[in-house]
């Protein structure tokens, strides 16, 4: 198994989880990286991508898993490859071999930047600090059957906020990604629950790293 | 902070396919641009990025120097309410530049019932909607397609029409635009210019004028304008610009996939089809040249499938060859190879074995009629024998599914007829029956029936569609005959059909029709989600314009037709004799059969008709 760590940011966010596999299984074709396909009455070329992401999201520290089924390449050959045959947004940052088992992966950290167009308001520093020094924070979940209230913090190992760019304040924190996983939107639903006063305008959310459950880093 | 645009984005179904960046666009520094293009496509990304024609546009308007072209594409309803509340006009996918930006807007249109997203996206770009509203060069608006076969409907909003195949023409269109910018000429002055190209025509130079009746009583040219102005063919199609280096969509779309033409024209002459008659002269690439085409879009675009295309792909003579080439190199580099429109003859049987080393599909035919007699009216040259050996062959090899097309409505149909199509259906189960290798999996029957809709530059270009009423009786009256739980019988709603034939064979008076229903919100017809009709009933109403005149009246052989402005190479007096001869329920053999002398040969200058 050979495992890419690829970034996706741009308008690249856009593109579904479903059309990233297609758009991989074409670049590597193009790339003449010939993967290994599937078995069955459908063969399908098998590219496997960890922790699915929500659209509109943007991503320092996504993974890639495949196998070759001809030819030696090697881990710079195979990055240098597909990233001459990926359309905009989608980087690959490093190929290497015997990554560690994705079902170890726990925590990752995001960043959610709220945007305020009239100006931060004041003192949301301090209360959204304190929402989130409360006891709960129970937010409405979409779950299969219908909505569901759940608490979040438990999910949350460490948070901070501060201000950003103009306007914006910078929400970072580190949060389970698998089993439970914590939709990193749903930190910004909870100010919208809690401290309406303090919706921002607009939320821009990344991924930055990833970590298994020791929090050290994940490859 | 975040711009407005991407902060709708997210909101919208399927981002995706608003922000370009797709592996394969063009993008130009501007500082080398003198001409921008932004070619419309009046329907949506997913349509849109399936339709050859426009991929070969974009590759032909780009490999010029100066010149950048961009796609545009309608957007989905989600997406146009944003759009209209936050005043965001229509972008261009490359470089999400607004379109009123731009010198020329081109759209290509292949189905009347994109009309309205015309006019809605005109609208949405800010630019002015009627020809004669928008003054000076930039912004001047084109348009090419089937449709502009009957370009009339439309001839208050297109500044000037593109007649037929576009790889050559567009180049001299847009140098002649290129030289107008430098130059400064007004409009009016690159409309006469335009003119003189072979195959431009410009509405605006021709007056209509109508009896009281409603008929056409004249088109006059004025500003020198030819009386008739000929679709322009591309005659060697080995040495015609094709791009193998095409635009991988990052979303899905509707059909996905590397495609080949391998002919264009058809030698058949069905008479209700306005592609057969319309595209003609036949003309063919080697297999040699089509086999190189293949690899370098495959390899270029990574696609692992591939489609070989034309109105009808058995009657390509290359099939064989070819094929022969194709099939090993896609089975060696994992490409499923789809060759549709294929008839029911012995090599496609084979042909169809052959490509079972991928997936069994359906069965699909087109009989169009239920009847031997009704086939023959419409030169329909398949027959029940054929139908059923083919499915007998299917049947014994294990396929469980077939389709059934067929039309209502065609001329001098009768309720025989229509039953007619309820027998062929049960000898296909019986065939079924008697051939099945494995019964267990049970046998579908889809059957599907289409309203008629009379096309312009056919020999059917005069005929009366039956009204609705009728039409649904006779769905119903078919629908009565099935028995079998393993048939299951489509028919449309008869609106679409309806407006399509009004478009179809329309004139100026609809124009203001049209406008009328963009603004009681229709757009995106050719999807159910948003087709209304009684957005269009009531244009119709506010314009005074009866929907029957162009319908159910039929128009008389003597009558002078809204598109006798255009040639496509096809003659009136062949049509006229077609349509005699449908009526004699006598068949038309195919062109290699002996010519029928229909005129499109005299289109071709250096080779022969279907050499």
């Amino acid at each position: 198994m050979i495992r890419a760590l690829f970034e996706k940011t741009g308008n690249a966010i856009y593109i579904s989880h479903l059309d990233l596999m297609r758009l991989f299984q074409r670049a590597f074709q193009r790339a003449g990286l010939p993967l290994t396909h599937t078995q069955g009455f459908n063969p399908r070329p098998s590219v496997s991508i960890a922790l699915p992401l929500s659209l509109g999201v943007e991503s320092r520290c996504e993974l890639l898993d495949f196998d070759l089924a001809a030819g030696s390449f090697t881990d710079d050959e195979i990055l240098a490859r597909l990233n001459q045959t990926l359309a905009e947004g989608v980087r690959v940052l490093q190929v290497y071999r015997d990554g560690r088992k994705i079902r170890e992966l726990a925590l990752l950290d995001c960043q959610v930047t709220l945007e305020y167009d009239a100006g931060i308001p004041e003192n949301a520093v301090e209360k959204i600090t304190d929402l989130f020094a409360r006891d709960d924070v129970i937010v409405e979940k979409k779950g299969k059957n219908g909505p569901m209230e759940q608490n979040i913090l438990p999910m949350i190992r460490r948070l901070s906020i501060g201000a950003g760019e103009e306007n914006c304040l910078e929400l970072r924190a580190r949060i389970c990604c698998q089993n439970p996983t914590l939709n990193p939107a749903l930190l910004a639903a909870a100010i919208e629950r809690y401290l309406p006063e303090f919706k921002p305008d607009f939320v821009r959310i990344r991924r930055e790293e990833i970590y298994d459950a020791k929090e050290t880093i994940f490859r | 902070m975040t711009e407005l645009k991407q902060r709708i984005l997210p909101a919208v179904q399927k981002p995706a396919r608003y922000t370009g960046g797709e592996w394969g666009e063009i993008k130009k520094d501007l500082k080398d641009v003198r001409v921008r293009v932004a070619f419309c496509f009046p329907d949506t990304y997913e349509i849109g990025m399936s339709n050859l024609g426009m991929r070969i546009l974009y590759g032909v308007m780009n490999e010029m120097e100066g010149v950048w072209c961009e796609r545009v594409f309608a957007p989905w309803g989600d997406m146009e309410a944003a759009m209209r509340q936050h005043r965001l006009p229509l972008w261009a996918l490359e470089s999400q530049d607004p379109i009123h930006s731009f010198d020329m807007i081109a759209f290509t249109i292949g189905y009347e019932m994109s009309y309205s997203n015309i006019v809605n996206m005109l609208n949405l770009a800010g630019v002015p909607i009627r020809s004669r509203d928008r003054q000076g060069l930039k912004n001047l608006v084109f348009a090419g397609g089937v449709c502009a076969f009957n370009p009339e409907p439309l001839a208050e909003f297109i500044d000037f029409f593109s007649l037929g195949e576009g790889e050559e023409i567009t180049v001299e269109i847009v140098s002649l635009y290129d030289k107008a910018k430098a130059e400064g000429w007004s409009k009016e002055a690159f409309l006469r210019e335009a003119a003189k190209i072979p195959g431009v025509y410009v509405p605006g130079f021709y007056r209509h004028e109508y009896n009281p009746d409603g008929t056409l009583a004249a088109i006059v040219p004025v500003e020198g304008a030819p009386k008739t102005v000929t679709k322009r063919i591309v005659e060697n199609l080995d040495k015609a610009y094709f791009p193998t280096k095409m635009i991988v969509p990052s979303t899905e779309i509707v059909h996905d996939r590397a495609n080949l033409e391998v002919f264009r024209g058809c030698i058949r002459g069905c008479r209700f089809c306005q592609a057969g008659f319309s595209c003609r002269p036949v003309r063919k690439k080697s297999p040699q040249v089509l086999y190189r085409q293949a690899v370098e879009t495959l390899t270029h675009s990574g696609s692992n499938e591939i489609n070989v295309s034309s109105l009808s792909t058995s009657d390509y003579r290359g099939l064989k060859e070819l094929t022969d080439m194709l099939i090993p190199y896609c089975e060696s580099h994992r490409v499923n190879l789809s060759v549709p429109s294929l008839r029911a003859d012995n090599f496609s049987r084979e042909l169809m074995e052959r490509l079972q080393t991928v997936r069994k599909s359906g069965l699909t035919f087109a009989p169009e009629a239920g009847t031997q007699r009704l086939r023959d009216v419409i030169n329909k040259n398949l027959t029940e024998e054929e139908i059923l050996n083919t499915c007998a062959n299917a049947f014994a090899g294990g396929w469980s599914n077939v389709k059934l097309y067929f039309m209502l409505g065609l001329p001098t149909e009768t309720d025989e007829d229509v039953l007619g199509i309820a027998e062929l259906v049960y000898k296909v189960i019986q065939t079924w029956k008697e051939h099945a290798v494995n019964k267990k999996r049970g046998l579908r029957v889809h059957v599907a029936t289409a309203y008629f809709v009379p096309k312009p530059h056919t020999p059917f270009q005069w005929e009366k569609q039956i009204t609705p009423q009728e039409y649904l009786r006779r769905c119903k009256l078919l629908k009565s005959h099935f028995y079998s739980r393993s048939i299951t019988y489509d028919y449309h709603g008869p609106d679409l059909s309806r407006l399509e034939a009004v478009f179809a064979r329309g004139d100026r008076r609809l124009g203001p029709v049209i406008e009328a229903a963009v603004g009681n919100g229709a757009r995106l017809d050719g999807w159910d989600e948003y087709f209304n009709y009684s957005k269009w009933y009531d244009a119709f109403r506010q314009c005074g314009v009866d929907e029957d005149f162009y319908t159910t009246r039929g128009y008389g052989e003597e009558e002078i037709l809204p598109w006798d402005t255009i040639d496509v190479g096809v003659s009136k007096a062949f049509l006229k004799r077609e349509r005699r001869r449908a009526y004699e329920g006598t068949i038309t053999p195919d062109c290699r059969h002996g010519c029928a002398g229909c005129g499109a040969n005299t289109l071709l200058k250096e080779v022969g008709c279907d050499d």
